[in-house]
């Protein structure tokens, strides 16, 4: 073996991540590179060229009548066939995957035509005729809650969707009692995580026995919650719809759980033409009409003691969710309900927590989803309260962190395990913070601007869904139907040469699942690395699966490898019950697995092959009650994430991480462009599972931070009209714009939740990075009196800013 | 994002290009990296491309006369940026990395970005600035126009629609010779929101005798002014601020965006205009051109 490796050149690239040999050669499997179905027709979808409209009529004749057209649907075919997607609330705001009656955004679809090509597809979708009737539109969340706002819903009679008052702890007399009481409204943008591969679908509507049935193709990653939302609309039972994810999905970052309503739009589709039909979508379409993460408009405040303890906190907090309460929605507003006090002692809290439709298009998950918001707001608000009360940020922080574990908040979140002052001394002293002090002062002394921002952010990970019935009044939930938990499905087999095979439902896009399994289960076994091999796999019909399924939340590190660890302990039990007839019958409970082999404590050992091929060629010789089976199929679904109680309180996530981030930025004086000097983020995941996808996440995260802080979003014109439709005017962060020097590092508070101690690390300085940069910028610009209280900013809202205050 | 039907053509004359071009319901594809897209959007529906790569004569670049660096219409580029003779106009180098990204560059062709004549774009003000001569054929036949005259206003300039641009020719550097140039995009490689392109030419002795001073991004068009007059109001680009300021004001008139309103763009023309001044001013009083 080290001869051979002697010999052969040295590898030019050594992958880091199993999957990425496959990608980096161009042999991924994306849906576009599957062709599943024979005859297979393609898409074009016809959508609204006006935020806010009545549908006079929509003509399909002509396109219709267009050669190489096999079906073209509309309004009448959807109402005809398809009931509303069942809602997370009662609002009285239907849902259909196109606009019927009429439209409520730009991008909205009206109809869908099916031909040979997507060439003829959109030759024949410029045929369709649309008479519209204009009316009023509404874009942000305060202008959607105006008195005489534009109704989007005219059965609901308002545009608030939900509208929830929740008071944790003697809230009222804190406040009354407050020697302080700081108050501040910020606004958050709308932008999303731009994946890559935009949404793709493949649909196959047949009449079978019994009824229709829809298979369908998608790179959905969950929640899988979805499933039966997405049969409910076609009037079908869940088992009717089988749903197939390709292995491989370019990206998603949360953006990719709203193509479920492209799914049923397109299985109608295939209904009409009679054939399987696939739709890709575009980057015009999937800048309009996919999803992003809500905006929100919101109003905190603080009441604090004489010493700068928080006593108290209020939160009032209006999500723009678009035209719809497409589901998962409200969910941006309960994500962090447990953690909502962030890193902070604070005993009593009251919120107010609302939606608000608006001629946008509709919002879901974002990388993380609800934090980027939640924090924008609290860690603003910290900022904002030192400068009211002349403390240093850093120092009142300090005052007001958690310092023990687990610690339970006011609002149900049971904190697993942390060191929050550990982290925070770890990221003020790779940052350097004497010396970022000391170039302030330089700048400033030469009229420059220079500025440090902190945040500190709990990251929570593994959602318990139950988080969603806090949308709905205590005593209006239906009892025996609460919803609770976070379940994770992890197979397992062994083949008659030892070789291990996992199986992930995980549905990951990008994330490098097969790569820490694969590890995960290795060490677990005891064996090599070769040795184990991982297959990522996700057919409804076929795969285990429960509403919790998918990708999203960071839930692979905290529960799919938990469900890795118990199916790997299955496997070792039979193995080592099968070694034990190999070494005289030793008691199997004594057997060791390690280095390929099962091992007695005095060291004789059998090949771990050798006793998988007992249960494989020789299973009688296996001891009385042994299966034969190297086969096992394990579930991981923790207890600690039950149903929202009575009194409102939820644990809204099994793991809670940390992020403690200071960001220090540099704005030229003349221009007022901005500039990210340092950053230094450090992490607490609890267990490493693989440094360098940990890395990995906490990079892309801040990035994707970056973008909504300084480049990226959703704007639109008063008229509605969306700005931002191409990447002419949505503008992604690239390399060029990450070259500012990044200090990354860690602490290890180990979760006592899961068997490895891991917890979730998708998202955290997505959730950190923009209010650490907007208050980087706030501290810089201080000294012009200039207060900072939305994002994104660059320097034409600097230049706003400035010229605003000449003008005051 | 489909292109809507149309017919594709790569004739192997000019004559011919012509030809294809009679009747006005063609359009020439260079580079294609801003017509495609135009296509794919269905913003622009020719019947016809005509693809003009294949014209020996049009993929010539080099040295032309006594001073001046010609370039022909299929000429990427990427190519005139690696070329080392268009180093003797310092401008090219200077400018070339910002027109979007390498990738582009090696597919995007010189001409293509002048006859496209987006108002924010980064070859017609170094070609207005320096006064290159744009040669164009058509059904009249050939003629010479100035750069300045050649681009009318926003994706609009004198060439026809049965016209062809078929080369540019900027002139080389000198001794006195000065450049400037300076953009600021959102993110690097994007249009910018402000550029300048200037030169300055200095006497032996060192008083300037000519300074010009092209803006981009700020109008509808690549706009140039004669700035002698404002270097004599100073050196360094303090002093010249007060004077940039006001040109800044009557100079900059586009509506602006998001990325950058009017005002914001005013303030960026200024800043730019009086560091590269100062800055070519500086580099032509030490002969140094752009360093
Ligand atoms: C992402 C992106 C970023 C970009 N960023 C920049 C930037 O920062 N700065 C910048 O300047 N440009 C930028 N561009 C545009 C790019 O530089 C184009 O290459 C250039 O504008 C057009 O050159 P082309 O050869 O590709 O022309 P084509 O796309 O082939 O043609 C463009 C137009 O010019 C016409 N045309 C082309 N050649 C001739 C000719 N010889 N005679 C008559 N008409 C002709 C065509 O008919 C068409 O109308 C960017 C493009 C993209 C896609």
């Amino acid at each position: 073996m080290s001869d051979m490796t002697a010999e052969a050149a040295p590898p030019r690239w050594t992958p880091s991540r199993d999957e990425d040999a496959a990608l980096v050669a161009g042999r991924g499997r994306f849906l576009d590179d599957l062709d599943p179905l024979p005859g297979t027709l393609v898409a074009a979808v016809v959508r609204s060229t006006r935020p806010h409209a009545r549908l006079l009529s929509v003509d399909l004749s002509r396109a219709r009548a267009h050669p190489g057209v096999a079906a073209v649907i509309g309004p009448d075919e959807v109402r005809a066939a398809l009931r509303p997607f069942p809602l997370s609330t009662g609002a009285a705001m239907p849902y259909l995957p196109t606009g019927v009656d009429k439209v409520r955004f730009v991008g909205e679809p009206i109809a869908v035509v099916v031909a040979t090509d997507r060439y003829v597809a959109e030759d024949a979708a410029e045929l369709v005729a649309v008479d519209y009737e204009d009316l009023p539109a509404v874009s942000t969340a305060r202008s959607g809650l105006a008195d005489d706002a534009p109704l989007l819903h005219d059965d609901a009679g308002s545009n608030v969707a939900t509208d929830r008052t929740f008071s944790f702890g003697d809230l009222d007399e804190r406040f009354a009692a407050a020697a302080h009481v700081v108050t501040r409204r910020y606004e958050f943008p709308r932008y999303s995580s731009v994946p890559m591969e935009c949404y793709s679908v493949i649909a196959h509507w047949t009449e079978q026995d019994g009824g229709p049935f829809v298979e369908a193709w998608a790179n959905f990653h969950g929640p899988f919650s979805m499933v039966p939302v997405m049969a409910g609309a076609l009037r079908i039972p869940t088992s009717r719809l089988r749903l197939h994810v390709p292995a491989d999905i370019g990206g998603s970052f949360g953006i990719k759980a709203g193509i479920y309503p492209y799914v049923v739009l397109l299985a109608l589709a295939s209904k009409h033409a009679g054939t399987p039909v696939r739709w890709t979508e575009d980057r015009v379409e999937h800048l309009t009409a996919s999803s992003s993460g809500a905006d929100r408009a919101m109003e905190f405040s603080a009441a604090l003691d004489a010493e700068g303890t928080i006593t108290a906190l209020r939160a009032d907090l209006v999500d723009n969710v678009g035209a719809y309460l497409r589901p998962p929605e409200p969910s941006t507003l309960y994500r962090c309900f447990g953690n909502i006090t962030g890193p902070y002692r604070i005993d009593a809290v009251g919120i107010r927590a609302r939606a608000v439709v608006t001629n946008t298009m509709p919002t879901g998950l974002n990388r993380g989803f609800g934090g980027q918001q939640l924090y924008f707001g609290l860690e603003r608000l910290l900022d904002d309260v030192a400068a009211e009360l002349g403390l240093d940020a850093v120092e009142l922080r300090r005052r007001n962190l958690i310092t023990s574990f687990p610690h339970e908040t006011a609002t149900g979140g049971v904190y697993d395990s942390g060191d929050y002052l550990a982290a925070l001394d770890l990221a003020t002293k790779n940052a350097d913070l004497p010396e970022l002090e000391r170039r302030r002062e330089e700048a400033r002394a030469a009229g420059a601007h220079y500025g440090i921002g902190t945040a500190l952010v709990v990251d929570p990970s593994g959602t318990n869904i139950g988080y969603v019935g806090l949308a709905t009044p205590a005593e209006q939930r239906t009892p025996g139907r609460d919803k609770s938990g976070s379940t994770e499905h992890v197979r397992m087999s062994v083949d008659p040469q030892g070789v291990v095979t996992v199986m992930l439902g995980s549905v990951p896009q990008g994330q490098g699942h097969a790569t820490v399994a694969r590890k995960v289960a290795a060490q677990r076994l005891g064996l090599p690395l070769e040795q184990v091999r991982c297959v990522i796999d996700m057919d409804t019909a076929t795969t285990p699966w429960t509403v919790t399924s998918g990708s999203y939340s960071s839930r692979f590190a905290p529960l799919v490898t938990s469900a890795v660890v118990a199916a790997a302990d299955t496997v070792a039990t039979t193995v080592r019950a099968a070694a034990s007839t190999l070494l005289d019958d030793v008691d199997p409970d004594t057997l060791v697995l390690a280095d390929g082999e099962v091992r007695t404590p005095d060291g004789r050992g059998v090949k771990f092959r050798h006793a998988a091929g007992v249960v494989h060629w020789d299973p009688a010789a296996l001891p009385p009650g042994v299966p034969a089976r190297l086969y096992a199929e394990a579930e991981f679904s923790p207890r600690e994430t039950r149903a929202a109680t009575a009194d409102d309180r939820i644990n809204s996530s099994l793991c809670y991480g940390f992020v403690a981030e200071i960001v220090a930025v540099r704005i030229d004086p003349d221009t007022l462009e901005i500039s990210v000097d340092r950053v230094s983020s450090v992490h607490d995941a609890g267990t490493v599972l693989d440094q360098t996808l940990l890395d990995g996440q906490v990079y892309g995260a801040l990035v994707h931070g970056l973008g909504g802080a300084a480049y990226e979003e959703f704007t639109h014109a008063p008229s509605g009209q969306p700005t931002a439709a191409t990447f002419l005017d949505y503008l992604c962060p690239t390399s060029a714009e990450a070259g500012f020097e990044l200090l990354t590092d860690h602490v290890v508070s180990p979760s006592p939740l899961t068997p490895l101690g891991a917890k979730g690390c998708g998202e955290g300085s997505s959730m950190s990075f923009p209010v650490a940069y907007a208050n980087a910028v706030a501290d810089a610009l201080a000294p012009l009196g200039i207060d900072i209280t939305s994002l994104p900013l660059h320097g034409e809202v600097l230049h706003q800013l400035l010229h605003d205050r000449k003008d005051a | 994002m489909k292109a809507a039907p149309f017919a594709y053509v790569r004739p192997p004359t000019l004559d011919d290009v012509l030809a294809e071009l009679a009747g006005g319901d063609g359009k020439v594809l260079a580079g294609g990296q801003s017509l495609v897209p135009v296509l794919a959007m269905r913003l622009g529906r020719p019947a016809t491309l005509i693809d003009v790569t294949a014209v020996p004569e049009l993929t010539e670049h080099g040295p032309t006369g006594r001073s001046g660096y010609r370039v022909a219409a299929a000429v990427r580029q990427r190519v005139v940026e690696r070329d080392p003779a268009a180093q003797d106009v310092p401008l090219i180098p200077m400018a070339m990395p910002f027109v979007g990204h390498r990738e582009l560059r090696s597919r995007g062709t010189v001409c293509g970005s002048l006859a496209h004549a987006d108002p924010a774009a980064e070859l017609p003000a170094v070609a207005c600035c320096l006064d290159a001569q744009v040669e164009v054929s058509g059904p009249g036949g050939a003629r010479t126009v100035s750069a300045q005259e050649f681009v009318t206003g926003a994706m609009t300039t004198t060439a026809g629609p049965e016209d062809v641009l078929t080369a540019v020719t900027f002139p080389t550097a000198g001794p006195g010779d000065g450049f400037g140039f300076a953009e600021i995009a959102r993110r690097h490689g994007d249009f910018a929101l402000a550029g300048v392109v200037c030169r300055v030419h200095v006497t032996g002795s060192g008083a300037v005798d000519s300074a010009v001073l092209t803006g981009f991004g700020i109008s509808d068009r690549a706009v140039t002014r004669d700035v002698a007059a404002l270097l004599a109001t100073g050196e360094r680009e303090e002093d010249l601020r007060p004077a940039t300021i006001e040109l800044a004001a009557e100079m900059v008139d586009t509506g602006g965006d998001t990325h950058g309103s009017t005002g914001y763009r005013r303030r960026l023309f200024a800043v730019l205009a009086a560091r590269e001044l100062a800055r070519a001013l500086r580099r032509a009083r030490e002969g140094r051109t752009t360093t």
